[in-house]
């Protein structure tokens, strides 16, 4: 009995043992591809072990592609334009790319293997972007489901970001969770102070990131972000600006108004700011105060269902009231942030209004 | 038996492989990659080439193993454990290999293969060329009939799915559910084909 039970064990664990040493040897001589080049931009060049994924060479390189689903292949937001070396399209990438990605070899990183030397291009703010250390300095209530994060940069100490863009903040393991996650957030606060982070966050059911901050994350807890990602800022031109938001939409537009006060910006501006009720509004003050900082400036909140008679200022949706109050719209730029469906309605109420496509700038939360 | 017997033995076991005991639909094996990867048919396509493959090399790899290790060793009842492991190790040597190799045929089925590691009809497949006591040559066309008619399943379901992709299907129903809901009806289809050859 004994031996027969020595013997079933000893010829598995043999059989297992010799098909495990056969893939090691072959892994040795079949996966290994050596030290591989990778261009940056025709300027850098970073030399990695081949046979990772491109975008966990690059995190190794300490270049940050934003990423939300953690090389999975299900986000589609790490595209790297390569120019070469990168082997067909994968059936992986595919439903990520529309046509005009594809024929400029747009790839995404996660699926595409290092196996030889590569060129690639990125832009040149992802070069910029770090990961930072930081402390979670203060977390404000804003609404019900609203809360205001600032955070304190430890190390690096300071960022330097153009107003509209976000950050990736880390969510650790928690909880039953084992994983961490980056979800992407825009920066709320004065670019002048450039030691510190705020977020405006709203709470989603369910959310792994949100959950994270509104009921783990606490005062004096250190966390990681990285940034600064995105292209949603204001243009260079003097074109009048009307910013459109809604909920935690508020966050890139108030940097962007900060930044319009501390660079004494003449531009002519109107804030629509929507929510369903009066206390979902926040910060009437601050906006108040930018109106008396601001040359040209008018705040207009629009609370859809007033619960109160004490109510006088515009009800419905926030498109409506932009609908009734732009004039001129034409010569307008529009600046929009906040949920699809609002920036989808704002879209179109803007172009009823004869604002071009291309003068229509927004921050859709995916 | 001599050889042609046993090559006509071989056949009809291959065609009721792929219609009246098809794998997929007759024994519901397979599911998990039959669901999650047919909604497309080029990648569906991809997928069942790569089990055709995986499943005529594995059964046979696990015939040899089960007559000329376990057999004479007496120890069949670690069959599970040992077939398994041989399908783990098989995939990723042969994964390893095309990607060094081929990589056309690694971007058309490489990306696939640790996608079918796991899958049931893989073991399934080898568990009853055990149990019906199959010949080698047998085996081959049951390993391969086998294949075929996963196949051939993925295909039409993912087919199916892609007409179904702009229609409204209640919430409740939408994705897996639908799909399971087709596979029962293409498996009652399938059923038509009883009698016709009972090959096993």
């Amino acid at each position: 009995m004994i031996v027969s039970m020595l013997i079933a064990v000893l010829v598995v664990s043999t059989i297992a043992g010799a098909l495990a040493a056969v893939l090691a040897v072959s892994e040795y001589y079949l996966a290994n591809y050596g030290p591989c080049r990778v261009t940056i931009n025709e300027e850098r060049e970073v030399t990695v072990q081949g046979g990772k994924s491109l975008l966990s060479s690059l995190v190794d390189e300490k270049i940050f592609i934003p990423s939300a689903c953690g090389g999975r292949g299900t986000c589609g937001l790490c595209k790297v334009k390569v120019l070469e070396g990168a082997g067909p399209l994968l059936p992986t990438e595919e439903p990520y790319l529309d046509e005009e990605e594809r024929e400029s070899n747009v790839r995404l990183s996660c699926q595409v293997k290092i196996r030889n030397d590569l060129k690639i291009e990125l832009p040149a703010e992802l070069l910029a972007v770090q990961e930072y250390r930081c402390r979670c300095a203060k977390i404000t209530d804003l609404t019900h489901d609203i809360k205001l994060f600032r955070f304190e940069l430890i190390e690096p100490q300071t960022m330097d970001y153009i107003p509209g863009q976000y950050v990736q903040l880390l969510a650790p393991a928690y909880g039953k969770r084992r994983e961490e996650v980056y979800r992407a957030y825009s920066i709320a606060s004065d670019p002048a102070e450039n030691n510190i982070i705020e977020l405006i966050i709203r709470l989603v059911p369910g959310g792994i990131c949100t959950t994270y901050c509104f009921e783990h994350l606490e005062e004096g807890d250190e966390v990681r972000i990285n940034g600064p990602y995105g292209d949603f800022r204001l243009s260079e031109t003097n074109a009048p600006a009307v910013f459109i938001a809604g909920g935690s939409g508020m966050a890139p537009i108030k940097s962007i108004l900060h930044h319009m006060k501390n660079t004494g910006s003449q531009r002519r501006g109107v804030y629509y700011f929507g929510a369903n009720s009066t206390n979902e509004l926040f910060m009437t003050d601050l906006m108040r105060q930018f109106e008396s900082e601001l040359p040209s400036y008018r705040y207009v909140p629009v609370v859809a269902r007033p619960e109160n008679n004490g109510w006088n200022g515009e009800t419905g949706l926030v498109t409506e009231a932009v609908q009734r109050g732009l004039k001129d719209a034409a010569a307008y730029e529009a600046y929009l942030c906040g949920s699809p469906g609002m920036i989808d309605a704002a879209v179109k109420v803007l172009m009823e209004l004869g604002v071009t496509e291309d003068k229509i700038f927004y921050d859709k939360f995916a | 038996m001599n050889l042609g017997a046993e090559a006509g033995h071989a056949l009809a076991v291959c065609v009721a492989a792929i219609f009246t005991q098809n794998i997929l639909l007759a024994y519901f094996l397979g599911l998990c990659p039959f669901i999650g990867v047919s909604r497309e048919v080029k990648t569906a396509f991809g997928l069942g080439l790569a089990v055709i493959f995986v499943m005529t090399s594995t059964t046979l790899l696990n015939w040899l193993a089960y007559h000329y290790v376990l057999e004479p060793l007496k120890l069949e009842f670690f069959r599970f454990i040992l077939f398994i492991i041989i399908i783990a190790a098989f995939v990723q040597f042969v994964e390893m290999a095309i990607e060094r190799f081929s990589p056309f045929l690694y971007h058309q089925l490489g990306v696939f293969l640790p996608l079918i590691t796991v899958n049931c009809a893989i073991l399934g497949a080898s568990l009853f060329m055990v149990i019906r006591d199959y010949s080698f040559i047998v085996t081959v066309g049951y390993g391969l009939g086998s294949g075929i008619g996963w196949f051939l399943a993925i295909m039409a379901m993912a087919g199916i799915r892609q007409r179904l992709a702009n229609d409204r299907i209640p919430r409740g129903l939408q994705g897996p559910g639908i799909t399971l809901i087709i596979a029962g009806l293409m498996a009652l289809a399938f059923i038509g084909f009883t009698g016709v050859l009972q090959g096993q």
